[in-house]
């Protein structure tokens, strides 16, 4: 590496553009919710700097604060299930067969080349009422029910089928984060997965541990940095979602992200949509810094 | 007779085939019925009851339909070319060079990466407000609020995939470049630049598919007149849901897939030469 004084034309040619677009279009768009957040309202559009610190207070208020848990609660919940539903999928593609490894690698991939919102959209029409889960729960009904009238049990599974109401509720938004965000799973697991030294598994294996055991004790205790990594790429937009939930939620799945954008959008109160933004923001940061701790944690242990 | 399973063979176990099927056919379900019902010729969506391309017809001729497409590509293309040199000379930089405030133009760089895009997306809805960014001007320049955006958002994402490809990059070829009488230019023309041509591509492809799939900052930094592809469906689907909208995603899906393809061909060739 060069010190820039030696070159400084070529220096300001390579850094210039990004370091002007970061500043103009990013730092200081956020600068100025930030600002906001410490503001007041006078007249429908201005906005006064005051230094209030009532917007944070209002943002703090029971009914936001339960907001907030509500989000957190459903991003770690759809980042837990995420977690489940991945591991033994990465873990098996690491261990599949050379020429099988690519095609099921393509298989995770592919629907996310597909845009979210049309793969949103396509949960609505499997979880709706009269949708195709719903179908095949009443398939099942119906064959119990065929099953059970000779034994004369019929009557135990009611005389028609009610179909059950999968869209519209929490229930349905994790499901739709966990289906738009599972390949962000998959492929950090993946990545660290094939990287692991093998011999390890056979070792423990080798010496009488269960595969369970081994799983739990080895496996899993090797493959953090990859869990860390999958879970901040989905707990992040998880936490800030609100497509999935306007969409695939019902009136009270309202999460943090559509309470943003009610304030900034219809509600026009930007001084505690920027609040709100910016409590978000500071979630994040605390992912992040979790983040930063667990892996300098794991580096210290492995020295 | 069959080998036994051995300890590590798990894609041999009946439970993890299972489970892959299942995880499998979660992901691949809604996109296959969502295709197969743009073929529906059932208006409510819920029944089949015949084949028929019509809701194709219908949204190849839903002129508001055509326009969003056009501009979701547009603003794509624009912006997959400024995130690429703009992504690529920012990695170069931080690369090459030493200079004070070296880590903090490398956190400030990966924060678009990191941030939920809802708070980006607000900011950028306020700062246009605010600063009275224009509006109503003639057709592309209208986009030019949304193309910024996705710029902030995807230059980032280049900078890191260029600067992963530029670690394994030995700098005494340039070194060499320049000994044997080379220019600046002419050794970042004939030197390094082949080099990054891998990382240039792939990041490429990445903001070309983040920019079509994005809909939060599209959705706050567009107006009447600037609808993307994405927004329209949204509010196609806030209204009504009906086959048309299943065709018309189904075409955005295989233009995705396919520049994926061409994407991906394009950038085996090179493998060679890194």
């Amino acid at each position: 590496m060069e010190n820039w004084r030696q070159q400084p034309w070529v220096f300001l040619t390579f850094i210039a553009p990004g370091a002007l677009w970061l500043l103009l279009f990013f730092l200081i768009p956020l600068g100025w919710i930030w600002l906001f957040a410490v503001g007041e309202r006078q007249g429908p559009v201005d906005i006064v700097v005051t230094w209030t610190m009532s917007n944070y207070a209002e943002a703090l208020q029971p009914i936001y604060l339960q907001l907030f848990f509500k989000t957190l609660w459903i991003a770690i919940l759809s980042t837990v299930v995420c977690l489940v539903v991945a591991f033994p999928v990465a873990l098996s593609i690491c261990f599949a067969p050379e020429r099988y490894k690519n095609i099921l690698l393509l298989l995770v991939i592919l629907p996310f080349w597909t845009n979210m919102l049309i793969r949103t959209y396509a949960m609505i029409a499997m979880l709706r009422q009269n949708g195709f889960l719903n179908d095949g729960i009443r398939g099942v009904w119906t064959a119990i029910k065929f099953l059970l009238t000779p034994v004369g049990l019929g009557g135990l599974m009611g005389d028609q089928f009610q179909p059950l109401n999968l869209l519209y509720n929490n229930a349905a938004v994790i499901l739709g984060t966990v289906y738009v965000y599972l390949p962000f799973m998959v492929l950090p697991l993946y990545a660290n997965l094939e990287k692991l030294d093998r011999s390890l598994i056979e070792a423990s294996l080798d010496l009488g541990a269960s595969q369970v055991r081994t799983f739990f004790e080895v496996i899993v205790k090797l493959a953090k940095p990859g869990i860390i990594s999958g879970v901040i790429l989905v707990f992040i937009p998880a936490l800030g979602t609100f497509l999935i939930s306007d969409l695939l939620g019902g009136p009270d799945s309202q999460l943090i992200g559509n309470v943003i954008e009610r304030q900034f959008r219809a509600a026009n109160n930007l001084p505690l949509g920027a609040a709100l933004s910016f409590m978000l923001l500071y979630l994040t940061f605390i992912a992040l810094a979790l983040r930063a701790w667990f892996a300098a944690r794991g580096e210290r242990s492995d020295a | 007779m069959r080998r036994p399973i051995g300890p590590l063979e798990f894609t041999r176990r009946t439970w993890v085939r299972l489970w892959l099927l299942v995880v499998f056919v979660f992901l691949y379900a809604p996109i296959v019925v969502l295709v197969a019902f743009s073929f529906n010729q059932s208006r409510r969506n819920i029944v089949w009851t015949g084949f028929t391309t019509d809701w194709y017809g219908r949204a190849l001729n839903n002129a508001s339909l055509i326009e969003a497409f056009v501009n979701s590509i547009v603003i794509a293309l624009i912006s997959t070319v400024f995130s690429v040199i703009i992504g690529g000379l920012l990695a170069l930089g931080l690369y090459r060079f030493r200079f004070p405030g070296k880590p903090v133009l490398d956190g400030a760089s990966a924060l678009p990466i990191v941030i939920p895009e809802i708070c980006m997306g607000v900011a950028l809805l306020v700062f246009y407000a605010r600063v009275g960014w224009p509006t109503g001007l003639p057709w592309p320049l209208n986009l030019s609020s949304v193309i910024i955006g996705h710029i902030v958002f995807s230059f980032p994402f280049v900078a890191v995939v260029v600067r992963a490809r530029m670690e394994g990059f030995d700098r005494s070829l340039e070194e060499a470049s320049k000994d044997l009488g080379a220019s600046e230019w002419q050794t970042f023309w004939n030197v390094t630049l082949p080099y990054m041509k891998t990382g240039l591509i792939a990041g490429a492809l990445l903001a070309m598919t983040l920019s079509l799939d994005d809909f939060v900052i599209t959705f706050f930094t567009s107006g009447p007149d600037t609808i993307t592809f994405p927004v329209k469906i949204y509010s196609m689907v806030r209204q009504s849901v009906t086959p048309e909208v299943n065709a018309a995603s189904t075409i955005l899906i295989l233009f995705t897939v396919a520049l994926t393809i061409i994407a991906l061909r394009l950038q085996k060739p090179s493998e060679g030469i890194g």
